[in-house]
């Protein structure tokens, strides 16, 4: 089978990362590698830039990660990821401006049928546009 | 005003202990006009740098800086935690590029407001640290080698900090407030204010 882009979702809330996952899995079907995490390192709302690089590992693909996020410090921790992944990796991670259910079910179904990090992040992101 | 190991130690102890003493009032700005996390936070980043005092105040200042920054960003769990992060690692990397202190503490200071500012997409005037770090960045460009530099970064750090009450914020949590956030003091704003207070306290002390 051809490698398929990875989705990371990055909630301040551990059970709305949960669920989003579960919702993508049973959409989507569990070809898609898709990793989640939510909370701060104490278990309260939060995130965690440890906890997004381990996410982003969990759900690697040589064809990329997109990232979903909910609240502004998702955002600012998820980039600050990114930045510390190895160089090789780095490339290879975005965050999508994209709200973090619908962005994670379309950007999963994109990446489903093979297409590249580009295509599944603008698939994402056009929920934003409108 | 030079950087040697027990100085460097002595700062980031005050600055960490400072800002765990401020963990109250930071929350309940936060709580006006956030989500109430940013004292916790902090309070949890600056203890995760006071378990590493010992290693910080072995390295180098640029080594010590970066462990700072990086400290920070793996464990405060808020925008917070990047943004003060790359505050103190991207200072740490203007010291690696042969800038000196204390002739380039202005713009070694500026490289860390810099690294915040494109963090967080931000520019002063929105009700964010960013308002007290430029102003003081100001007075260090305007006051580096005079006699009252400490006195003048203190005062530009509390009326920056005030200053922030009557903004309307458009960055963050409280931009969703929108003129409901008028009134507050940024959390952000202060806990800076709280952390070039204590830097400012303890090397008055020192002199």
């Amino acid at each position: 089978m051809n490698d398929m882009v990875g989705i990371v979702i990055v909630s301040h809330s551990r059970d709305i990362a949960k669920g989003t996952a579960d919702m993508v899995r049973q959409m989507v079907g569990s070809e898609v590698k898709v990793a989640f995490c939510g909370g701060n390192s104490d278990g309260g709302l939060g995130t965690s830039v440890p906890l997004i690089i381990e996410a982003i590992n969990q759900a690697w693909s040589p064809k990329g990660v997109a990232i979903l996020v909910d609240l502004g410090g998702a955002e600012t921790n998820s980039e600050m990821a990114v930045e510390m992944l190895q160089p090789e990796q780095r490339d290879l991670v975005v965050v999508c401006n994209a709200p973090i259910v619908e962005g994670a079910v379309m950007a999963a179904t994109e990446a489903a049928g093979g297409s590249s990090l580009e295509q599944v992040r603008a698939v994402a992101e056009e929920l934003s546009a409108a | 005003m030079s950087l040697e190991p027990e100085t460097l130690k002595t700062l980031v102890r005050a600055a960490a202990e400072q800002v765990i003493a401020s963990t109250a009032e930071l929350t309940a700005l936060d709580q006006a006009i956030g989500d109430g996390d940013h004292g916790v936070n902090m309070k949890r980043g600056f203890e995760a740098v006071l378990g590493k005092l010992d290693t910080i105040g072995a390295l180098p200042p640029d080594e010590a800086l970066k462990t700072i920054g990086k400290t920070l960003v793996m464990t405060v769990g808020g925008a917070s935690g990047p943004l003060y992060g790359s505050f103190f690692m991207a200072a740490g990397d203007a010291l690696s590029q042969s800038r000196r202190l204390p002739d380039d503490l202005a713009e070694i200071f500026a490289f860390g407001v810099g690294a915040v500012s494109a963090r967080g997409r931000s520019q002063p005037g929105e009700k964010t640290m960013l308002d007290v770090l430029f102003p003081v960045l100001e007075t260090l460009r305007a006051a580096v080698g005079n006699p009252d530099l400490i006195e003048r970064v203190r005062m530009t750090a509390t009326e920056a900090t005030a200053r922030t009450a009557p903004m309307q914020a458009t960055k963050g949590r409280a931009s969703f407030l929108g003129q409901r956030s008028i009134g507050h003091v940024d959390p952000g704003a202060r806990s800076s204010c709280v952390l070039l207070h204590a830097v400012c306290d303890t090397l008055e002390a020192r002199q």
